[in-house]
């Protein structure tokens, strides 16, 4: 079971690194909703006293959200917005690649270091939960448009997803699936946003938002 | 004997439920019909004041006790409300006055225009439901939660008139004031309930050797609830914005509930430092006194009365500090002269500044305006405003027959009391004699200009002139509060007795005295024949003077002139100069005037401010250097979503990191 555990944290970190490096918007889209996919099979696997109801129900329903939803939304959001297919990165593809692998690196010394109330299923599931989240965050801080933004947080959460599998025992269900609803509205909301932006604005550039803020310098 | 209270604590309960229900349909209502909304804003409040106030009268008069508790899921909470003497007490004029309100706000708002009248119902009872929660809760959460329910509620109805600049100006300042005021209650309770981990009232202990830096925390944020001097500065500001109903709600009721916190806390407390005692006497007589000289120069007529508040909060203050003396130096009978003067002070001023206010709103609602100086001749046009309003003044300058005398005379004959007692005590009595002549006689002379202007003489603009009397849903209150405020007033022995029990929580248990329960038939009778007698003499001395004479009737202030105007009659601010001009030093007013010049003038023009002493040279000081000094951190507000994120990454980096290697 072990094995299989690893080859998925081994494919969530190596679409982390891509996700990083990738150029293209529906590129980037279709890694997250592999990312998200897969990972509901997490859940099936992690479980140490076999298939539980709630477990196959959590994954099942995230994977759905993750893997079909999600990417539909944002590629309606893509299309009706029209805007270029570019990423467009206030920090580039290579140097994010190269603090992606620092992070990563980071990730595993905190792993080692992190006191966990049982041993995890696997050595890298902390590790590669926590790259995820910071993936899913350096994403959020470093991309111009607000879909990539979007894409940030469904990433942010694939992390929380991970790291909660540590917890599957000490984390209810419940909180797990707040946090999915809350993605989810936010995914939501924010297709509506951006659409709407882009009607008003004619563009998504998230920074260019800063001209709505009220009086300062 | 005191009796059980879980007949008075559930009909309690059903009135706030009321008033909940009622607030929330008449909100949902609002949209669709305007007359629904009203009714069912109207009948809940009247039905749950109807209720409330039964039960308060007949909590105090049994001297019912008792506690009601219901877990709550949050923590250190609970629902745990109680009922004794001194709640019961500050429900009587809390549920009378809301009531009454009530019914004036159902036809002071009438037409309501493009007003929904669902928002101000519903805000109005959440106030009126969350003022009684306050007094009644008996958990620290609790109580800070009903307390920021009434601060919000009655934010929204100070901003009820959204659409002008000042009432949305004076709802910031209330608002940042209340939290001012809240922020300091939060520590006080946390201290209180630190030792024994609860924060049920019946549980909290004061901290070995903290007791007076306790009291003093709880006295900033009560005092600035109160209205004390100089945190009173959202009191001018608030009152007159908001709309008349619930000016004197705010003024007669909820500013009680910083008296209120003042009082528990010296129940819950038990003993504090003498210099508590002393300080709390300073400020009420600074409070008095500074409250009634502002008042002076004011001359807009809710602005006066909202001053007034300041000054009658100081004459309870100055009661409980008399008291709270007399605890200290153990002399009973001081003690409770005290804290039933400044209890019975709170009843009053709620009747009489209730019945002002709304005085003052008949008189706009009438008029449009609540400028004194465009005002005058108003008693012939609003005959039965006039002499409710009559009433009231006279009540509020604290002369008989009147209530407003019961409570002062009470606080009187404690002051002289400690001046049997030798040593310091003596002082504070000297302090509070002085102080309580000084605000008597001014006052007696600002109501003598508000009263004068408004109502007599000639009418100074012509919306004065074309002024009628208010319907009668607006006179009715005004009827009922001037004739408690006689009642009371006449039956003061009767009520004092009634006080008793709310007393001795504070006094200790101590049966007042015989001797000033005794003074006051003896003294109000006296007082009263000699007014009857005085006014008989001055009859007699009239019809002698005028016998044989021919009578004319004339136009007031004519002073002799062949063709008197209106402008010829004393202006609000040239009757009050004799008495602002001594206190110049203190008001500080601005002054605009052009003198006439020449044999034949052809203009002049003269214009007064008074601007808060406290705002203008603490806060607006105070906020200025603030606002420069938190701008250095503008530079973090970029105002985008990349940075903010930035920001929560760094920190929860640096925290994890932080974490582990240590």
């Amino acid at each position: 079971m072990s094995g299989v555990i690893e080859i998925i944290l081994i494919f969530l970190i190596l679409a982390n690194l891509i996700l990083l490096g990738a150029s293209r918007l529906r590129n980037a889209i279709r890694i997250v909703a592999w990312q998200g996919l897969v990972l509901g099979l997490m859940p099936l696997l992690a479980h140490r006293d076999g298939l539980v109801w709630a477990a196959i129900l959590l994954g099942a329903g995230s994977a759905g959200i993750k893997g079909f939803v999600f990417p539909a939304l944002l590629n309606r959001a893509l299309r009706e917005t029209q805007a270029s297919r570019e990423i467009e990165p206030f920090v580039g593809y290579v140097l994010s690649l190269l603090a992606g692998v620092g992070v990563l690196a980071l990730s595993v010394w905190f792993g080692s270091r992190l006191p966990l109330p049982w041993p995890p299923a696997s050595n890298l599931l902390v590790p590669a939960g926590m790259f995820t989240v910071w993936t899913g965050l350096f994403l959020i801080v470093t991309r111009r448009k607000a879909i990539t933004q979007v894409l940030g947080y469904v990433v942010l959460e694939n992390g929380i997803f991970t790291l909660g599998m540590v917890l599957v025992e000490a984390m209810p269900l419940l909180v797990e699936l707040g946090v999915l609803l809350d993605i989810f509205v936010a995914v939501f909301v924010m297709g509506i946003i951006v659409f709407n932006i882009n009607r008003e604005f004619d563009h998504i550039d998230s920074d260019q938002l800063a001209a709505l803020k009220e009086g300062g310098p | 004997m005191p009796a059980d209270a879980s007949i008075h604590l559930f009909l309690l309960l059903w009135a706030l439920g009321v008033l909940l229900i009622s607030g929330v349909a008449s909100a949902l209502a609002g949209r669709w019909s305007e007359r629904t909304s009203v009714v069912l804003g109207i009948a809940g409040a009247g039905m749950a004041c109807l209720a409330g106030l039964a039960a308060a009268v007949a909590g105090l008069t049994a001297r019912a006790t008792g506690t009601i508790m219901l877990p709550w899921r949050i923590p250190y909470g609970a629902f745990s409300l109680g009922l004794d003497s001194l709640s019961a007490f500050f429900l009587i004029p809390l549920f009378l006055l809301s009531g009454l309100a009530a019914v004036f706000a159902s036809g002071y708002f009438r037409p309501w225009n493009e007003r929904n009248p669902g928002r101000f119902w519903l805000f109005y009872n959440l106030l009126v439901a969350s003022m009684a929660l306050v007094v009644l809760a008996r958990n620290g959460v609790l109580f800070l939660v009903a307390w920021e329910a009434m601060s919000l509620a009655s934010f929204f109805l100070v901003t009820f008139d959204d659409r002008a600049a000042d009432a949305r100006e004076a709802g910031w300042i209330y608002l940042v004031a209340t939290h001012v005021g809240t922020a300091f209650l939060i520590a006080v309770f946390i201290l209180l309930g630190r030792e024994s981990g609860s924060q049920e009232f019946s549980a909290y202990a004061v901290p070995a050797g903290s007791a007076g830096a306790l009291f003093l925390l709880g006295l900033l944020g009560f005092g600035t609830k109160a209205g004390l001097f100089p945190l009173h500065v959202w009191l001018p500001e608030a009152h007159p914005a908001a709309p008349s109903p619930v000016s004197a709600v705010m003024s007669g009721v909820m500013i009680k509930t910083g008296i209120y916190g003042i009082v528990r806390m010296l129940a819950v407390m038990g003993a504090v430092p003498g210099w508590c005692a002393w300080l709390v006497l300073a400020i009420g007589a600074v409070s008095g006194v500074l409250g009634v000289l502002f008042a002076l120069a004011q001359h807009d007529l809710k602005r006066l009365l909202a001053y007034h508040s300041v000054e009658n909060v100081g004459i309870i203050t100055l009661g409980l500090g008399l008291g709270m003396l007399g605890v200290h130096y153990g002399i009973p009978a001081v003690a409770a002269l005290g804290f039933a003067g400044g209890l019975l002070h709170v009843l009053n001023h709620a009747l009489f500044k209730g019945l002002l206010f709304l005085g003052a709103g008949a008189v706009a609602h009438a008029t449009g305006t609540r400028d004194i100086e465009r005002l005058g001749g108003l008693l012939k046009r609003m005959p039965w405003t006039g002499a409710a309003f009559l009433a009231g003044a006279v009540a509020i300058c604290g002369l008989p027959p009147f209530n407003g005398f019961a409570s002062e005379f009470l606080i009187y004959v404690g002051a002289f009391r400690t001046l049997l007692a030798n040593g310091g005590l003596a002082l504070g009595g000297l302090v509070a004699v002085v102080a309580l002549a000084l605000i008597g006689g001014l006052a007696a002379a600002c109501f003598a200009k508000a009263f004068g202007i408004v109502f007599q003489g000639e009418p100074r603009s012509p919306a004065a002139a074309a002024a009628h009397e208010v319907p009668r849903s607006l006179v009715a209150p005004m009827l009922v509060l001037a004739a408690l405020c006689l009642a009371i007033g006449l039956g003061a022995g009767a009520v004092v007795r009634a006080l008793d029990p709310a007393v001795a929580q504070l006094a200790g248990p101590i049966v007042m005295s015989d001797a000033p329960r005794g003074i006051f038939p003896i003294a109000l009778g006296t007082v009263l024949a000699l007014l009857v007698a005085l006014t008989l003499a001055l009859a007699w001395i009239r019809r002698r003077l005028l016998a044989g004479r021919s009578v004319r009737a004339a136009v007031t202030w004519d002073c002799g002139y062949a063709a008197p105007t209106a402008s010829m009659q004393y202006t609000a601010t040239g009757f009050a100069q004799p008495l602002t001009n001594g206190a110049w030093a203190i008001l500080q007013p601005h002054v605009e005037a052009r003198l006439p010049q020449g044999v034949f003038p052809v203009s002049a023009s003269f214009e007064s401010h008074a601007p808060d002493v406290a705002r203008a040279n603490l806060y607006d000081p105070l906020f200025r250097r603030l606002a420069v000094g938190l701008g250095w951190f503008r530079w973090l507000q970029q105002g985008q979503v990349h940075w903010y994120v930035l920001y929560i990454v760094v920190v929860l980096m640096v925290l994890l990191a932080w974490a582990l290697v240590s």
